[in-house]
């Protein structure tokens, strides 16, 4: 049973389609990076996962539970769905700290010395110890999304998904978010990675999906997307994006 | 000429704070802390995708905002006491009192401005914060109340102060319903003593002092603001 199983899967924004007849599926202790031109549809994809995006066709599992059937309980899923966004969507008005535990006290329950500890436990794992009492607006693009990586990483999540997460970087604070990424995936994280970090994928994806107007034109193992990919969009995608 | 009698001042400048000023302010205090919450409550009725919360938050707002404040004064004084009536099954209009009817105008009144003030904040906060705020699992609820209305309230500050200001201003419309708030009480006098250009030049000069000074700390406000953001 895959951790995440995509069947089907069409959306619409009034008559314009963003998602055509989306298949894939996500194993356990995978990580999948999906890529493709900006409007192929791959950040309505990944938002659609944790239904942050409604669809109107086809179905979405997530660990066995299916994300949009009316009676799925939304928020208890999605507290078990860690999600890392492109603007790193810290909560200005909270420290470091308290972006941390917020989730963990209001939704698992936990007390807030059980919250923080955990907290600073991942804290210390981006290696942002140092800035747990500071406010997110003190704090560079690349500890941001450090700082957010944590915060989902504090609720214990089942799988992650990651959209676009270095995209909004400047490109020497790229790295450190990735080292981060890295290393989460070599510990056996589930992981749905939107980025056009192919040396990233190279590194660690154990499969590549490329989109292109709203459907999945390739599905393929890594090796296999970057050493022959079938389709001939994906490889004019690939040597745009290579070889500058 | 020459007649002015500002002593009339010095004589009544105690009973026009005890009595006048506090009720006025204690007014502006409950008007603009009610208008708020309930003003809070209607923006995110209006924001809502619920077709029967929206139309209805937007269909109050644009009444009370087309209506003069005076009018609406006279109508829940005169209409409350029937309309409680009717709720309870009474025969009697319910007693209602001036104090109390004003508070429930104001704040049913200025609800409708603080929306509007509140609708802005809630929609200069990015999308992507809610979208947080539900990724990490927490409620429609938690995270209105924990991340979007903070953010929204801070950014809003400014304009909802300058509008409690405006609040303390329109309290003096209270005057109508006999009531002793500052403008009354410098009136009761200004007609007691004959002395009605002293009073409310007085009058004028104190509500000026306070709104002005009270611009002026808005405006230290939305620069530091400007800072932090």
């Amino acid at each position: 049973m895959p951790m995440i199983e995509i069947r089907n899967v069409s959306k619409w924004y009034g008559s314009f389609q963003v998602l055509t007849d989306c298949t894939t599926s996500v194993a356990k202790g995978e990580v999948i990076v999906v890529c493709g031109p900006s409007g192929s549809g791959k950040s309505t994809l990944i938002k659609a996962v944790n239904a942050l995006e409604p669809i109107q066709k086809g179905e979405i599992i997530v660990d066995s539970i299916k994300v949009n059937d009316p009676k799925t309980n939304l928020p208890k899923l999605r507290a078990r769905v860690g999600m890392v966004f492109q603007h790193f969507e810290l909560f200005p008005h909270l420290s470091v700290m308290q972006n941390l535990s917020l989730a963990q006290v209001k939704v698992l329950g936990r007390s807030k010395q059980d919250a923080d500890r955990r907290g600073v436990k991942y804290l210390d794992r981006v290696g942002l110890i140092e800035h747990k009492d500071k406010f997110p607006g003190q704090l560079s693009g690349g500890q941001q999304q450090r700082v957010a990586i944590a915060r989902a990483l504090s609720m214990d999540p089942i799988c992650m998904l990651f959209d676009e997460p270095t995209s909004a970087l400047d490109p020497e604070m790229i790295n450190e978010v990735l080292d981060v990424m890295v290393a989460l995936a070599k510990d056996g994280m589930t992981m749905m990675v939107v980025s056009h970090e192919m040396g990233f994928a190279r590194k660690v994806a154990h499969r590549v999906i490329f989109m292109d107007h709203g459907a999945i034109v390739e599905d393929a193992t890594t090796e296999d997307f970057f050493g022959k990919p079938r389709s001939e969009r994906a490889q004019q995608f690939l040597a745009k994006i290579l070889h500058h | 000429m020459g007649a002015f009698d500002f002593d009339v001042i010095e004589r009544s400048v105690g009973y026009l704070f005890r009595e006048g000023m506090t009720f006025t302010l204690t007014l502006t205090a409950l008007a603009m802390t009610g208008g708020i919450i309930f003003g809070t409550l209607l923006a995110m009725m209006r924001l809502s995708s619920i077709k029967p919360l929206s139309w209805f938050a937007g269909t109050y707002v644009n009444l009370m905002r087309s209506i003069p404040l005076l009018l609406v004064i006279f109508w829940f004084y005169f209409l409350v006491p029937y309309i409680g009536a009717y709720i309870i099954g009474s025969n009697t209009p319910i007693q209602v009192g001036a104090f109390y009817s004003s508070v429930i105008t104001f704040t049913l009144f200025e609800a409708a401005y603080y929306c509007e003030i509140m609708r802005a904040g809630i929609q200069s906060v990015a999308r992507g914060q809610a979208l947080a705020g539900y990724a990490l699992g927490l409620n429609y609820w938690q995270t209105m109340g924990k991340i979007v209305l903070p953010q929204a309230f801070r950014n809003m500050l400014p304009v909802l102060l300058t509008q409690t200001i405006i609040l303390f201003q329109d309290t003096s419309l209270v005057y109508v319903l006999s009531i002793t708030d500052f403008l009354g009480a410098a009136s009761k006098v200004a007609q007691r003593d004959g002395r009605l250009v002293e009073m409310y030049l007085f009058a004028a000069l104190v509500y000026f002092v306070i709104c002005f000074f009270g611009s002026l700390l808005v405006k230290q406000l939305q620069k530091k603001i400007a800072i932090v953001r």
